[in-house]
Order: structure tokens, then sequence, then C-alpha cells
């Protein structure tokens, strides 16, 4: 049965086809695996009477010849998608007890598609996070150990529950959310692939939203080709969604093989950061040789507003958040703490129900909009932010995927880079700029540190050309050959 | 721009978040560490840059004027901490508000 | 208008704020209903109670109405437009924040010429339009510890309409609030209703000394009615300038309209003002119109009331005031032109549906809509007079039988055998037994007592029932009375 769990998406697909095993079973292997991992704290809801419920469905809908693009597949969902009938946090006391009347645009097309739902993933509070150490119910593992070294590592955030979920084969794919990183961060740390597409290329309809303009859905899953099974049926035009871009969704997985002859990848110099640790410089470098080895062309390019990224993104996010989360306030769903008058109701339900990192975000980003400092703070980030898009616009007259490491650092422990927010924001450097010009990005194992922890390499593309993504990290994947497995 | 203790208690109220007294200074400091971060934003030269006003650049899709929505008030309600149903509606309940 | 005051004469200031409710099925962003009188929250969806994950769309008929609104204030349309998010808390606002347009609204200047009592028109500068969302309803007085919320109204579409501050008297804000709800409603974009809110205005006044610059002004709210928006100017304007005379300062401040007791007083919410942290909602995107589009509005739209109001001064040869006052209410002016069609005399329909027809109305406490005779059976009426069938004076009590009975003109004058007698034999007849009869009055008046004469006619339609035609009469009585 452990076999069932090590399965690609892909490698299920076309076992559930041959009749090698029903879904059923399929869904009861991770079920089983998922109990006895309990301690990773990778979910926060499992839901497995669900899982055997929709399994059941699909093995229906198999044997009539029915299949979905993910027919009978068992993945898990971020709990900050809102799931009809099953409980959603956000990982937040404040929206205790809240069950959604409504299932968000992306999952109702998993389940279209047949999907099995294992249950809703841990992760940084209102995805504001690093590390998933702000989750009201704790931190989720990196399923990854240092070598030699007992110590608990940190999955990265905010989707660390979804990533570590994958990299345990507790779940078979995952959906998550990136705003500043978080799902391509998480993604590198756990040793999964992980891509966040085009801003608009799906639905933020019925997502828990913390900075709108920044927020996309994506998934995360082992390996290339089941990141572009599941973004398949996760995206296209939402009507409900004024964001959402009416753009055909093209056959991603085909695009896998199209091979990378005369690829012109950019090489940013500005991301050659002082004090980045060697091993993952070298991989840097080996990442380009793989790619030449293919007949892509390495081009030196410049990004030049690249330093001042994390600084616009910590003005227009949290700024986002503050005006997104004023509806949580204890009068129409979640929690509420009493208070004598309305304006203490507010303050005392604010106050216990959101975290120390979303109570900073939110007051940083009120005041940052308010009276006498919105010119010198939120305009000013969103004309950087300009300049940020303009920079890779002019970088793709030159070249057609920008390759860069995905991460400063390996996993790192629990606990750590929790004195000073500013250190745990530092984690995002490579991955913001992707999430402020809109552009899609994808993150795929290349390697291992020298204490045997997963490191990542992130591609980002053209806006909408998700398919060259796939089609370059498929080649990376291949060369890398990255075949580790994490211990615990 | 300095983040005290008074502007951190202003803030707070804008934002409707309780931060008790003994906490004010604490936070000052977080913050005012956060935002001498984001200061290095003023050695950007902007001047004649346009804000960005849409990642996806394009402009809004407007719907049918048709009634697609609503007509449960029960559901919209049942979510609430605290209502009171009146016939085949039902209101949200909150502490008497002084106007 | 000026204001006498112990030091000196004080000019007063204003500016109106018109928050008007647009006329669309659905809400501004959801697919809610607007329709009016449902159970409480009854008429919400979730994207209007700002549950989780919720997002805004637009709805194009609100569009268009604000910029059919914008061509009737002869308005700049402008073809991008952002809209912007207020944020405040209150729990008739649930998402915390209002959805409105800030620094680049739908409708730039424009401009609204008000009728005046002299009748003269004065041509008042509109500084912009935009859209924004309704709140929902605080209801207090259930409970005694609580307040309860109706999201029902939460997300209807407003059009915010301000003007310049070029109102110098309470007269001229009611009327320019008279034109303003009549425009919204030539034009189908607001049904104007005051009383049920859905035209709402907010003045903002302030008292200067003529030629000096701008006064501190206050703004003045909860105010339901053209009467109570001149009343409340008129109380605050005379307030401010008390208080200034006595060397104290205004300050600014909002103030509600108290209408039992005829003044204004402070609102005792908290004094920090309001820090709205606008900024553009990231949910949405820049609102471009196609220059082509709003052309095509621009040709579509109704006649307007001060077109309408020369057509009929033009057309029709009605005085500018009748004008004014049978096209204050579209109806009212639909009604007038089917009575008034094809006719010789369009001032006889004209006096006829202003004096008769309204009178009648208002007596009813009856709307137009309602009206228990209609246009065609008035047209009936006046034909009656113009082809002498029956007096003026009789028409009358025609048409007071046709307001209680509903029936025709024609068919009440033959039932009640109401003809006019023209028979120049038969009146004579009548003359000549009043003559008669009355042969010391005769004597009266062949005397000098000229003012008897009316006495005379008086006798005579009573003779005849009132039926006789009032011109042979007057012309036969006068020759007989002469002797």
């Amino acid at each position: 049965m452990s076999a069932l769990t090590d399965l690609t998406i892909a490698e299920a697909r076309a076992g559930l086809a041959a009749k090698r095993f029903s879904a059923r079973e399929l869904a009861a292997a991770h079920v089983e695996a998922m109990e006895r991992a309990k301690d990773l704290n990778a979910y926060i809801t499992p839901t497995p009477d669900k899982a055997m419920e929709m399994a059941a469905r699909s093995d229906a809908r198999i044997a009539a010849g029915q299949a979905g693009a993910l027919e009978g597949i068992p993945l898990a969902i971020k709990d900050l998608f809102c799931t009809e009938g099953t409980r959603t946090t956000a990982a937040s006391r404040i929206l205790d007890g809240f069950v959604p009347p409504y299932e968000s645009t992306v999952t109702s097309q998993l389940w279209r598609a047949g999907a099995v739902m294992l249950g809703k993933t841990n992760l940084d509070e209102f995805a504001m996070g690093s590390s998933n150490m702000t989750s009201a119910f704790g931190g989720a593992k990196n399923p990854w150990k240092r070598r030699g070294d007992a110590r608990d590592l940190v999955p990265g955030g905010s989707s660390g529950g979804s990533a570590a979920a994958v990299a345990a084969r507790i779940a078979m794919g995952a959906t998550a959310t990136d705003t500043g990183g978080s799902i391509r961060q998480p993604a590198a740390f756990c040793g999964v692939v992980g891509i966040k597409p085009t801003y608009g290329r799906c639905s933020r309809w019925g997502i828990v939203a913390f900075a709108s303009s920044l927020d996309q859905a994506g998934p995360i899953a082992r390996d290339v080709r089941d990141t572009a099974i599941m973004l398949g049926a996760m995206a296209g035009h939402d009507p409900k969604d004024s964001t959402s871009v009416p753009r055909a969704v093209p056959d991603y997985e085909a695009a896998l093989g199209r091979g990378v002859k005369g690829l012109r990848f950019g090489i940013p110099r500005e991301y050659r950061l002082d004090g980045m640790p060697a091993e993952i410089a070298r991989l840097w470098e080996q990442g380009i040789a793989w790619l030449r080895e293919a007949g892509a062309e390495p081009v030196e390019i410049s990004l030049p507003h690249t330093k001042y990224a994390l600084p616009t993104y910590y003005i227009v996010a949290p700024a986002e958040a503050s005006s997104n989360l004023a509806r949580y306030d204890g009068v129409r769903f979640g929690t509420r703490v009493a208070g004598g008058s309305i304006e203490e109701l507010y303050e005392n339900t604010r106050g216990a129900g959101f975290g120390a990192e979303v109570r900073r975000r939110i007051l940083i980003g009120t005041y940052v909009l308010s009276a006498g400092y919105y010119d010198a703070y939120y305009l000013k980030a969103q004309k950087v932010r300009a300049l940020i898009a303009r920079d890779f616009d002019e970088a793709y007259a030159k070249c057609d995927v920008v390759l860069t490491p995905t991460a400063p650092s390996a996993a790192f422990a629990m606990g750590e880079k929790m004195d000073d927010p500013v250190s745990m924001y530092l984690n995002d450097v490579f991955t913001v700029t992707v999430n402020l010009a809109g552009l899609p990005g994808i993150s795929l194992p290349a390697g291992l540190s020298s204490d045997g922890l997963p490191l990542g390499l992130q591609l980002i593309g053209r806006a909408f050309d998700e398919e060259t993504l796939f089609a370059a990290s498929h080649v990376l994947e291949r060369a890398a050959g990255f075949s580790a497995r994490p211990g615990a | 721009m300095s983040l005290d203790k008074a502007t951190v208690a202003r803030v707070a109220t804008l934002a409707r978040i309780k931060v008790p007294d003994a906490d004010l200074e604490r936070m000052a400091g977080e913050l005012q560490g956060i935002m001498s971060w984001i200061e290095q934003l003023s050695e950007v030269d902007t001047k004649d840059v346009a804000p960005m006003s849409s990642v996806v650049g394009h402009v809004l899709s407007q719907r049918p004027d048709a009634v697609t929505d609503g007509g449960r008030a029960d559901a919209v309600t049942s979510c609430a901490p605290e209502r009171v149903q009146i016939g085949d509606g039902a209101f949200f309940v909150v502490p008497k508000v002084i106007e | 208008m000026i204001i006498e005051g112990k030091t000196g004469p004080w000019e007063i200031v204003i500016g109106l704020e018109v928050h008007a409710q647009v006329v669309s099925r659905a809400k501004l962003f959801s697919g809610a209903s607007t329709a009016f009188g449902a159970e409480p929250n009854a008429q919400v969806s979730f994207v209007d109670a700002a549950f989780p994950g919720m997002l805004p769309v637009i709805n194009r008929a609100c569009v268009e109405q604000a910029v059919k609104t914008g061509l009737g204030l002869n308005a700049t349309i402008n073809e991008v437009s952002i809209f912007d998010r207020k944020n405040y808390f209150y729990p008739d606002l649930p998402a915390g924040y209002q959805i409105s347009q800030y620094k680049q609204p739908i409708v730039g200047e424009g401009h609204l010429d008000i009728d005046l009592a002299n009748g003269e028109t004065k041509r008042v500068g509109i500084e912009r339009l935009h859209l924004e969302q309704d709140a929902g309803k605080s209801i207090h007085d259930q409970h005694p510890q609580k307040t309860y919320i109706d999201l029902n109204r939460a997300g209807v579409a407003l059009m915010e309409i301000v003007s310049k501050p070029e109102m110098r008297s309470p007269e001229e804000a009611g009327a320019y609030m008279r034109k303003m709800r009549a425009l919204v409603r030539y034009l189908g974009t607001c049904d104007g209703n005051m009383e049920e809110g859905s035209l709402r205005c907010d003045a903002n006044v302030s008292v200067r000394r003529p030629g000096e610059g701008l006064g501190t002004r206050c703004e003045l709210k909860n105010i339901n009615s053209i009467r109570f928006v001149m009343q409340a100017i008129e109380y605050e304007a005379r307030r401010q300038v008390e208080l200034l005379e006595e060397g104290g300062a205004i300050r600014q401040e909002t103030r509600l309209f108290d209408s039992a007791k005829g003044v204004t007083r402070p609102m005792r919410s908290k004094e920090h003002a309001h820090d709205y942290r606008y900024f553009p909602d990231p949910d949405l995107l820049p609102l471009v119109l196609d220059r082509k589009w709003i052309e095509e509005v621009r040709a579509n739209l109704p006649e307007l009331p001060d077109a309408k109001k020369a057509r009929f001064v033009s057309d029709y040869k009605l005085t500018p005031y009748d004008a004014g006052v049978l096209v204050a209410e579209k109806e009212n002016a639909e009604f007038f032109e089917v009575v008034a069609r094809g006719r010789k005399d369009p001032k006889l329909a004209a006096n006829w549906v202003i004096v008769e027809l309204f009178g009648a109305l208002n007596r009813l406490g009856r709307d137009i809509a309602s009206s228990p005779v209609s246009a065609t059976q008035l047209a009936g009426l006046l034909d009656l007079i113009e082809n002498d069938t029956i007096s003026g004076r009789i028409a009358k009590d025609v048409f007071g039988f046709m307001v209680e009975t509903g029936k025709d003109a024609a068919a009440i004058v033959e039932e009640r055998g109401l003809r006019q007698v023209t028979d120049t034999g038969a009146i004579e007849g009548a003359i000549d037994n009043v003559i008669a009869e009355n042969a010391a009055k005769v004597a009266e008046y062949r005397g000098g007592k000229q003012a008897l004469f009316g006495w005379f006619v008086g006798q005579v339609m009573k003779s005849t029932g009132g039926k006789a035609n009032p011109a042979a009469v007057n012309e036969l009585l006068r020759k007989k009375l002469a002797g």
C-alpha cells in the first residue's frame, strides 16, 4: 500500500485507467499515511470521510468511462481556499467556527475534474509569513532534517503545510497561494515543485484575500508534469473575479517535451547577493550549465530595481491586507469577543483573533495609507513597482526566461529568525519581484545542501507563458535527476 | 517619521485592533524597525513614473443588469455569532450604536 | 440673499452634495436585487456581506445611468475612471470599506440651470459625479441594548453629485434640488424620492462678508425634503452670523438637522476626523468607456426639462411660468401634451391642467398616474368648450362630475342636459323675463348703477340653469338694458 503514496499524479492517472487499483484504495492509502504522519502538523483539518466518499464517486465515474482530468487523485487544499461545508480557518483564530457556505472557483474546478479532497493544510496565518510558524494551529514541520541534526525545520511559508504534505507523501499534490513567494519558497525548502502562474491566470474568488494585486493560486506537486496537470485544471477565466483574465488555458502537459533549443535564458546580475551561500551560487551555475547543454543560450541581464522589491512589497502587501482584513470584525462570521460598545467589540475581537505578525502587517498597512503618508509610501511603492515590471519587460527583449535561485538559504530551524521581522522578510528576496510584476514563476528541486537539504532553482517567464516555464523546468528536472527523499 | 507610542496607538485605533498599553512600546520598536528598512525606497528616482494601476493590463469588464444573487437571508446570516430571525428574514446583532 | 446682521451684511455660500440611488435591477458590484421592501437581509449576496474571498464585479447598467446623468448635467464624461476604497469601520459597512471614486471620477465638471421664483434662471456649476456603494441600515429602536443590521441596501449603486459652492440663498438651494430631482426622474436614472431616501441631500453652508473669501463651512446632514433643505440652511446661516457677530469662530463640523425643532446641532460622534486612507481598489481595474458608446447614450437621451420648457413656450405659446410648472414632472408634461395636441388654443389646455386638474389631484391626494380623469378625457372636455357645446363655466361642473364618476365629458353633458343654450331667441326670452320681473333694478341700472350688470347676468344664467352662452348673454343683455 505505501507504494501507492509514492506515485506521481501522472502515474496514478495511468494506474487508475488501467484498473491496477481503485480511487478508494488510493484515498485510503493516503488517509492512513496522513494519520501516521500527524506529527508533521501539515493538516489543520483532515477530511478522511469526505475523501472516501469522493473516491467512491470517482470509481463510479471511471467505471462509466467518464473520468475527468484528475479523477480519483487525492489532493490537499491550503486552508485559505473556502471549501463548502468544511471549516476554513486561514490558520487564524478569528475565523473559528467558520464553515463556508460556498466553494472557491479553483477548488470547484478541481472537484469537477474528479479530484479527491484529503483535507485542509496548514499555513502562515492569513498567508503572511515564510515559515508557517505564524499559524494559530502551530507550525508545520518540514519532513526533511539536516544530516545528523534532530532539530525540526520549517517547511517554508506561507504554504508550508501544502509543501510538507506533498514532500511527505501524504498528498499527491496540493493547492497553494503565492503573494511574495509562498508557493515557490516552501516548494524549494521541501524539495518539491511549485508554480505561481501569471496574475489573473487562476481565479481568486473564494480564496481568503491577503494582498489582492499580488495573490495567485497555484499547485505544488512532486514533479513538473504533475504541476502542469494540476495547473491545467486550476486555471481559467472566472467572470466573478474582475482581475481574472479571459484567456484560453493551453495544454500545459503538452508543453513539457518542447525542449529548450535556441531558448535564451537571462541571468540577472542583481540576484548575485553579497553573502549568498556558496552552495546556492554553485547550484545556480550548475543550472546555467544544464540549460546550456540542452541547447539554451545564457544572457546576462540587468533588473536594476531588484533591491527595492522587498521594501516595495512590504508597503503594497500590508496596505492591501489592512483593508482586506477589515471585514474580520466579529459581526457576520467567525469569532466574536464581546464588548460594551461596537468599538470595543471590534477592538477586542481583532486584538484577540489576529496573531502578532498579522497585527504588525495590518498596522504597517494602515500607517502607510494614512493621511500624510500615502504619497511617500503607497504611491511611491506603486511607482517603484512599475519600474520593476519595466525591468522585466526590457529584459524580455533579450531573453525568454530568467533563471535564479529560489531562496537565499535552505530550510532553517523552527524558531529561528522569529526575533526580527525583517530577517524573516529577507527569505523572499528572489521571489517577490515576480509577484510585483505579475509574472509566472516556478521552483523545482535541483540539488542538496551540504547538510542534505533540498535547494531550489527558479525560472521566471513572460506573462501567460507558463508553457515555456514547463518546458525549461522539465529540462532542468531531467538534468538534475533529483531523487532524494526526506528521511522523516 | 518616527513611530512613537502615540502614533501606534492612533494607528491601532484606526485599525480597530486593541494593543494593550504595556505592548505599545515594543510594537512601536518593531514597526519602527520595519519602516526604517522600508525607507530605502526614497532613494529611487520615480519622477515621471506612473504608478502601476493594473497588473493585468486589462480594463474592467461589466456584467449585465440581472438579479442573480441574494434571496437567502438564512444562509447570509447563519454564520453570524449573533443574529435575530424575524419572519423570513434575519438581522445581524451588535451592541447598541450611538449616532 | 443677504443677511443683515448687527454689524453689517453677510452673504451665504452654499454647496450641495446629493446622493441619488441609481435605478437598476441589481446592485453596483453584486447580483443581489435592489427592490425596496424585502425581508431583512433577503437581498444580500455573500459579496455584499463581505464574506471571505468575495469579489466585486461592476454592473453595466449602473455605469450607463451615471453617464446619462452626467450628460444631463452637461458634464465631461471621463473615459477612464478609477474605483477607490474609502476605509472606515461601521456595522452597516460590512467590508470595513466602501467602494467609491476619489481622484478620478466617472463624470467631471458640468452645470445645472435652476429656475428661480422671479422667473430668472441661474447656472450652478457641478464639480463632479461619481459612483459608489450605499451602506446597509442600522436599526436602533428594536432593542434597548442592541442595534440590528440589515444589509439589503448595502451595495446599491449611488451617484454622488457635488455642486460648486455657487448658491447664495435657501431659495436657490431649493430650486437646485427641485431641478436635480426633475432631471434624474426625466432621465430615469433615479426615482428622486427624498422621503424614502433614494435622493439625499447634504448641505455645506458658510457665511462671509460680501467680497471676502470663503468662511469656515459646516456640513448639514439628515435632511429628507426640499422644504427642510431650505429651512436647515436658513437656520444654519443665521446661527453662523450670530456666532461671528458675537466674536466667536465657526468650528468646521458635521451637524444634523432636527426637523421637529427646526435647528441644527453637532453630531455626537467622536471628534477625531475620519482618516479614510483612500487607495485604488485592487480587486477592480480602471473603468474605460468607449467614446462612440458615450455618444450613442447622448443621442438616446430623452427630452430634458429645459428643452421641453423651451419647446412648450415656442410651440404652444405658453408663458415661461406655465411651461415651467408643467415640465416640473415629466408625467405632467406628457399629460399636458396629450391634452394640447392639435388644439387651436393650447393655453386653454395649460390652464385646465394647471388649475383644474392639479387642483383636483391635490384635493384627492393623488398623483397624475392615478388621475381619475385621463388626458384623453380632459381633451374631450376641452373639445366641447372649443366647439361651443358647453360654456367654460359649465365645463367646470362637468369636470367635477368627471372626477367623481370617471365618465367622459360628452356622456355627462348628455345625461345631465348641460348643453349650452346658444339659441339667441331663447336667450332673449330669458333676458326679457328677468327685465320684466325686476323693473326696479332695471331703473337703478339705467340710472347709473353699472355694477348691477353682473347681477343681471347672474339672474339670466340662473334662469337658464347656467347653460346660456355667456358671451351671447353679455351682448344681448347689454343691448336690452341699454333700452
